[in-house]
C-alpha cells in the first residue's frame, strides 16, 4: 500500500489553509493559496501516475507502450495557468488595498469604511 | 474575535480536515498501480483518432476543448481584472523612470537572450501537439522574452517593443479566435469545437486539425496575457522606484 504522495497533498493543503486563515497580509495570503493549489497538482499527478509507464507522448514510443494518464496532466496544466493569473489578480488587489488604506493587513482593513 | 481564540478554534477544525482528507485518500487506488479508464481510453485511441502524438494537447484542445475554452476565459477575465484595477487608479502624471541598467554584462546577456527566449517559446508552441509542450507552456516561455527586455534595457524599451494596443489586441483576438475555431465545427454541421479540419499525418507539424489551430490561439493569448500582467506590475514597481529615489 503506497499513499505517500497523497499524504504530501493532504499536508500541503492543510498547511496552506492554516497559513491563509492566520494570515496577516494579503501577499502572504496569496502565497498560502498557491501552496493550497500546489497540493492539487501533487494529487492530480499522483492519481495519474503509473509505475514504469512512459509519458503520454506517443512520438518515438513503440506502439502498445504503457502511458501515464494524460487527462489529469491536462487538468494540472489548466490548474497551474489559472492559479498564476488568479495570483496576479489577488496581488493587484493587495496593491490597491495598500494604495487606498496604506496597509495589507485584513484585520486593519476592516476598520476602514467607504 | 481575537487572534488567540481564532487559533484555538482553528486547530481542531484543521486536524479534522486533515483526518478526513487522509481517510478519503486511503480509498484511492494505490499510487502508481492504475490510472482512470478515461485516461486508458485516451492513451489507446487519441493517436489513431486525432493524429497527434502529444496526448495532453489532444485532451486540452480536442477531447476537453470546452474546458480549455472556459479556462481561457478565466485567464482573460483575470487579466482584464488586473488591468482594470491597476490602470484606473494610477496617477496619470508620466514620469521618466530611472531604471537604466548600468551593468554591461546584464545588458549584453539580456539582449542576446530575449530573442532566444521568444524563439524558444514559439518553438514549444509550434511543436505542442507533436512533442512535449503546447500553447500554454510556450506562451509563458515566449512572454519571458519580454521580461528579459526589461532586464536588459529599461521599462521604456519593453513598452516600446510591446505596445499596449498590440498586446490588448492579441489578448482579445486569442480569446475570440478560440470561439471562432469552435464555430467552424458548427458551420460544418457538427457539434461546437468538433475537429473539422483535415487531420494530416501524426508526428508532423501538419497534423491534428483544429488542435494545431487552437494550440496557436492559446499560445498567443497566454503570451499576451502574461506580457500584460508584466506591464501592469512593472508600472507599479517603476512608480514606487521613482518615488523612493525622489524621496532620498
Amino acid at each position: 500500500m503506497t499513499y505517500y504522495p497523497f499524504v504530501v497533498a493532504a499536508v500541503l493543503f492543510v498547511a496552506g489553509l492554516y497559513g491563509a486563515i492566520t494570515s496577516r497580509s494579503y501577499v502572504h495570503l496569496a502565497v498560502c493559496l498557491t501552496v493550497m493549489q500546489a497540493s492539487t497538482y501533487v494529487l492530480l499527478l499522483a492519481i495519474g501516475y503509473l509505475r514504469g509507464a512512459a509519458p503520454p507522448i506517443t512520438q518515438g514510443q513503440l506502439p502498445g507502450t504503457r502511458l501515464v494518464d494524460p487527462v489529469v496532466q491536462a487538468l494540472t496544466l489548466t490548474d497551474i495557468v489559472v492559479s498564476v493569473v488568479v495570483l496576479a489578480l489577488i496581488l493587484s488587489l493587495a496593491v490597491q488595498a495598500h494604495r487606498r488604506a496604506g496597509t495589507v493587513d485584513p484585520d486593519k482593513l476592516r476598520r476602514i469604511r467607504g | 474575535m481575537n487572534r488567540r481564540v481564532r487559533l484555538v478554534l482553528l486547530m481542531p477544525s484543521l486536524a479534522a480536515i486533515l483526518g478526513v482528507l487522509l481517510w478519503g485518500y486511503t480509498g484511492l487506488p494505490n499510487f502508481g498501480t492504475t490510472i482512470s479508464s478515461y485516461g486508458q481510453f485516451i492513451d489507446r485511441v487519441a493517436e489513431p483518432q486525432r493524429h497527434v502524438t502529444n496526448l495532453v494537447s489532444a485532451v486540452m484542445f480536442d477531447y476537453r476543448g470546452i474546458d480549455t475554452l472556459v479556462e481561457e476565459f478565466i485567464l482573460f477575465a483575470s487579466v482584464m481584472g488586473v488591468a482594470l484595477l491597476l490602470r484606473s487608479s494610477r496617477e496619470v502624471a508620466e514620469q521618466r523612470p530611472r531604471d537604466v541598467v548600468t551593468s554591461d554584462a546584464v545588458r549584453t546577456a539580456g539582449s542576446a537572450l530575449a530573442p532566444v527566449m521568444l524563439l524558444f517559446g514559439l518553438w514549444i508552441i509550434a511543436f505542442g501537439y507533436v512533442t512535449p509542450g503546447g500553447g500554454f507552456q510556450g506562451g509563458v516561455a515566449a512572454s519571458a522574452g519580454a521580461l528579459l527586455l526589461w532586464l536588459a534595457g529599461s521599462y521604456r524599451t519593453l513598452r516600446d517593443l510591446s505596445p499596449t494596443f498590440l498586446v490588448d489586441a492579441a489578448e482579445g483576438l486569442g480569446a475570440a479566435s478560440y470561439i471562432g475555431i469552435g464555430l467552424l465545427g458548427l458551420a460544418a454541421g457538427s457539434p461546437f469545437l468538433y475537429n473539422t479540419i483535415p487531420l494530416g499525418t501524426a508526428g508532423t507539424l501538419a497534423s491534428g486539425g483544429t488542435i494545431a489551430a487552437l494550440n496557436w490561439v492559446a499560445g498567443i493569448e497566454v503570451a499576451a496575457a502574461f506580457v500584460l500582467i508584466y506591464h501592469e506590475f512593472l508600472e507599479e514597481y517603476i512608480q514606487t522606484f521613482t518615488y523612493t529615489k525622489a524621496d532620498q
